[in-house]
This record gives structure tokens, sequence and C-alpha cells, in this order.
């Protein structure tokens, strides 16, 4: 199970980077919500890969449990992370309504030298 | 005691308010939000007349002791980062309402105290996840703020803003992940504990926690390998909001300051020299960039921005030594720059919105266009760091706390030139914009971007008192230099005093 885990993760997070680094809009929601799902299942690991086994300590003493700190991470972590690519679709849509394309560099002519700095 | 939690609870119920209640009255929401921002004065001022005691103070969220439950933690540094932050609000508010920014989109004061609430918690919490949530909370506050009035160029720049600090926000998971795997915690205070008992041979994946941390906190103070986003984010947010994002950058020092001082810092044998081995060569590139920068800026508002990255490099090299002498000098900086910056981005709003361009070159002359030199000339020797004002001084501080034999080069070259850099950056600047442009006759072309709608009139008295303010905290803080000075040394022995720390938070934390 660790192999499974272990690699999923090292996927996403490859997946998520390359994703990231392209200069659309699209692909780099996707990179990043991939990347949020790598660390994601990546904090859950945190606190050791355990199955069938309750996140609570059993009052009968000897039965084993899993850490249930982590999971209360990922659940923030989820939350926050749903949020903020909600945000981020939202301002990626606008500017791509207000460029007319989806790139996420600022490469153009008209920009300035504010932005060929920003950009450099 | 419940005081440690009011800068967080303040504006936290009162942006709903303003967002449901007062969406639709302006002048409602700028008077309810300005109220809010005086009242985390006064909170603020309170909380630092209770940590000047020199204790660390403890709220318990729950009231569940320390490494099970949630703390707030509160000392000098604490205290006088959310002082800083309050003043900082008034300031910006007051420049937002009076200049007409918070009319040009909506829900700016909303999103402005959901801002507030993000950097105060972070500046006080007391456990590492929570720092990640502030964080997550001040930046979702920021991405909003940073498109508000929208516009092609800003929401482009918005969308890489944002972009950057969600990798940032994933890396700072993963380095919480790791150090959730190695250690079994996620307090503070415990995790420096725990830290101090690793031996050196297993510290493998905290020396990876430790590195990943500075890199995200680095992210958010725009040092050097990451520091590429900050002047298109400040150049194109409005400039409020830029002059706010002043204490932003000081949010990742913050926590340099807080974290890798207390849990990987000097003492913590897993992580010996390690931060300061990385901190200190992207300092001195940090300098580097923000002084080449100012020296290469063709709009106001980049120069600024490459100003304030140039700041940072000089805050994080004071910080990298991580002596208490030399962080004494670097929180010094720290309160200087944060101010310096706001007034230079609130004149350069003002100047702006009158020259009708952000270029720096001859235009025709505004209306008191004296007002605006002397102004820009004030704000622009703070920055630099000449005297009379509380630059000079900083710079001092932490040029005099670097005389360590293997920084001392390094350290001195890299200031001194920058600073010269930065002075002739901002002398050439203010005389093409405020000199020339009063020999240039009329405009032979119209300027590039007209204002739209009616022409700004002179500058009001009201839109000038924030710019005043700024650079009267700069007077003062150079005229008061002693017991400011001597504020920031008694915080940066308590910040050396981790054994205190520790225990005030995990034992005999008062906090009811």
């Amino acid at each position: 199970m660790e192999v499974v885990v272990a690699s999923s993760i090292g996927v996403l997070t490859g997946c998520g980077v390359y994703l990231v680094l392209r200069l659309r809009a699209f692909p780099v929601i996707l990179g990043l919500a991939m990347l949020s799902y790598a660390v994601n299942v990546f904090l859950f690991a945190s606190g050791r890969l355990a199955v069938n086994m309750p996140p609570v300590l059993s009052k009968y003493g000897e039965a084993a449990y899993t850490d249930p700190l982590p999971q209360a991470l990922v659940l923030t972590a989820i939350v926050i992370s749903f949020g903020m690519t909600a945000v981020l679709v939202m301002v990626a849509l606008a500017a791509y309504l207000e460029a007319g394309n989806d790139r996420v560099n600022i490469d153009s002519p008209a920009n300035g030298a504010a932005d060929e700095k920003a950009g450099s | 005691m419940h005081w440690i939690i009011a800068p967080v609870l303040l504006p936290a119920l009162l942006a709903p308010v303003i967002g449901y209640v007062m969406r639709h009255d302006l002048i409602l929401a700028r008077v309810a939000s300005m109220a809010g921002a005086v009242g985390l004065l006064g909170i603020a001022l309170h909380l630092v007349v209770m940590a000047s005691g020199g204790e660390t103070l403890v709220y318990r969220l729950g009231n569940w002791p320390a490494p099970f439950g949630i703390v707030l933690v509160l000392d000098r540094l604490s205290a006088v980062m959310v002082l800083l932050t309050a003043l900082l609000a008034v300031m910006v508010l007051w420049h937002a309402s009076a200049s007409g920014w918070d009319r040009q989109g909506r829900h700016f004061h909303a999103i402005f105290q959901f801002q507030l609430m993000g950097v105060c918690g972070a500046f006080l919490t007391g456990d590492i996840f929570n720092l990640f949530v502030f964080f997550e909370i001040l930046l979702i506050a920021s991405y909003g703020l940073m498109i508000h009035g929208g516009g092609r160029e800003r929401t482009r720049a918005g969308l890489q803003y944002v972009v950057i600090n969600l990798a940032g926000s994933t890396l700072f998971l993963f380095a919480l992940g790791v150090l959730y795997a190695s250690t079994g915690t996620l307090n503070i205070a415990d995790l420096a504990l725990r830290l101090r008992e690793i031996p050196v041979e297993e510290a493998a994946l905290v020396r990876v926690a430790a590195i990943l941390l500075m890199v995200v906190f680095a992210v958010k103070a725009a040092m050097f390998p990451v520091h590429f986003w900050l002047p298109g984010t400040y150049s194109n947010a409005p400039a409020p909001v830029a002059a706010f994002f002043a204490i932003m950058t000081k949010v990742g020092a913050y926590s340099i300051i807080r974290v890798h001082n207390l849990v990987f810092g000097p003492g913590v044998g897993a992580t010996d020299g390690l931060i300061a081995n990385w901190l200190f060569p992207g300092a001195v590139i940090t300098i580097a960039i923000g002084a080449l920068g100012v020296m290469g800026a063709r709009q106001i508002l980049p120069l600024v921005s490459f100003a304030v990255v140039g700041s940072m490099g000089v805050l994080l090299i004071a910080v990298a030594s991580f002596t208490p002498e030399a962080l004494a000098a670097a929180l010094y900086y720290l309160v200087h720059s944060t101010f310096a910056a706001a007034a230079l981005f609130l004149l350069a709003d003002l100047v702006l919105h009158r020259r009708g361009s952000g270029a720096l070159s001859a235009l025709p002359a505004t209306a008191q266009n004296g007002l605006f030199a002397a102004l820009f000339f004030g704000a622009a020797i703070g920055m630099a760091g000449m005297p009379p004002l509380s630059g000079f001084l900083g710079k001092l501080l932490v040029l005099d706390a670097l005389r360590a034999r293997e920084v001392i080069v390094w350290a001195w070259t890299s200031v001194l030139a920058g600073s010269l850099l930065t002075i002739v950056g901002f002398a050439r600047a203010g005389s093409v914009m405020f000199w020339k442009s009063t020999v240039v006759a009329m405009p032979t072309t119209p300027p590039a971007h007209p204002p739209a709608g009616d022409t700004p009139g002179p500058v009001t008295t009201a839109e000038l008192v924030p710019v005043f303010a700024a650079l009267a905290m700069l007077g003062a803080l150079a005229a008061f230099s002693g017991p400011a000075a001597g504020y920031f040394e008694e915080t940066a022995r308590q910040l050396f005093d981790h054994a205190g720390y520790i225990d005030a938070v995990l034992v005999t934390g008062r906090g009811e």
C-alpha cells in the first residue's frame, strides 16, 4: 500500500508541476488542483498509513487506532483548496474576458514597461 | 485576558456586517470600516501595554492545554506587529476613502476587514497549522483587493499573483505534513521542544521541512529566487492596496523570525546553520535586485515596488545572522520600511492620478508640483536611508549589528551599494518628474492614458493626511529612536529566550 500511495502522490505532484508551468490559465488551474490533491493525500499519509482502524482511542485500551489529527488537517486543507480553486477560476475567467486570451504570462507590447519587468 | 483574540474577532465580525448590511451605502461602510480600524488600533495599543512587561501571554482557544488545543501567543513582537498593522490600516482606509478608490469596485471595506483579520491572526497564532490558515485568509482577501477595480492589466497581474500564492500554499502544506510526520505536533512551542531532541542523523526530513517553510515564507517576503511576483503585483494593484501590502511582505519576514528562530534556529542541532546559509546569500541578491530595479524602473510604481524588494533584502540580511543585536535592528528597520513603502505608494497614487501617466519622464507640471516634490523627497530619503528620517538609523543599526568577520564584507557592500543605487534612482526619478516638468511648456502630445472622466482637481487636505501621517511616523521613529531601539532590543531578547516561550506556552500559560 505504501508503494501505491507514494507513487500516486509522486505522479500527481509531477503532473501538477508540469501543468502549472504551462502558460495557459486552464492547464495551470488543473495543475494546481492536482497539486492540492497530492498534498491532501500526503497530509493523510503523514499520520502513518493504517487500514480499518478507528480514528479514536478505544475504551478497551489495547485496540490500535489511527491518528485523527491528519484527517482534521486534510479536511481543512480540502475546504481551503476548494475555495481557492473557485477564486482562481473566477479570476482566470475575469482575466480571459478582459484580455481576450487565456495566457498567464504578461508579454504583449501594449502592456508597458511595468509589466515587462514583472514578467522578466 | 480575552483581549488577545480581539484583533482577530473584531474584523471577522465587522466584515460580514459591512458586506451584507452596508453593501448599498458606501458612506456607512466607510464609517464602519474606519471605526473598526481605529478600534483595532486601540486594541493593539492595549496589547502592547500588556506585552510590555516582557511576559509571553498565552490565550487558549477552547481552554485546552497547549499541545492539544490551539493557542494564541502574545509577546512583544506580536504586539508591535499588530500595532503596525492597525496604524497602516487606518492610513490606508483613510486614503482609499478620501481618494475614492473604494468606489471603483464592490466590497472594498468588507474584504479589507477580512484581510486585517488574516494579518492579525498570523501575527498572534502559536500554532503552525493556524499560521497556514491565517495565511490563506489574508491571501484570499488580498486576491479580492488586488483585482479591486478590475481592468485588463490588473486582472492579468492578479491571476499571476493568485497562481504563485496557491503554489506557495501547496508547498506550505507539504512542509507541514513532513513536520507532523517527523515530530507529531504542529504547536510552535512543542515543535521547538521536540526538534531539540531529534538526533542529527535522523533529521533529514526535518531539514527538508525547514527549507520548504523558508521557501514559503520567502515567497511572502519577496526574497531573491521567489520575488518575481512582487513588482508586477504591487505595480498593478490599486495604490492603497499596494500600500497595505507593505505589511504582507512583513508577514513573511515575521514568520521567518518566529518559526526559523524558535523552531529551527540557533541551538537546534538538527538544522543548525542551515537556514542562515541560504537566507544570507538570498538577502544579498535581493538587495542587488531591488537596487538595480530602482535604477532601471521607467514607471513610478515599479520604482517603489523594487525599493520594497530592496528593503526586504536589508531586513532579511539582518534576520539571517540570528543574533539578538541584528534582530533588534531588523525589527526597527521592519517598522520603518513598512511606513516608508506606504508613504511612497500613497503619494505615488496622488501624483499618478494627476499626471495621468506613471512614466518617469518630463510631463507638464501638475498643480501643487512643489508640494508633491517635497513629499516625494521626504519619502524617498526615508526609503533610501538618508538622514534625518528613520531609514538612516535603521540601516545604521543593521550595519552595526553585522560586524562579524564572515558577513561584514558582503553585508556592508550590498547594503551600502544598494543604498547608493537606490538614492541615485530616486533622485533621478524625482528630478525628472518634478523639476524637469516645470520647464516643459505645453504637451506636444496628449498623455498616453488620460484619466477617465473629469480631470482631478488639486489634492485636498484629506487626501494628504495619510501621506503626512506615514512620513510623521518615520520622523517619530527617528526622533524617538532611543526608546524604539530599546523596545526592539527587549523584543529580540525575548525572542531568543526560547525556553521562556516554550515554558509559557506549554506549562504556565496564564490565559483564562
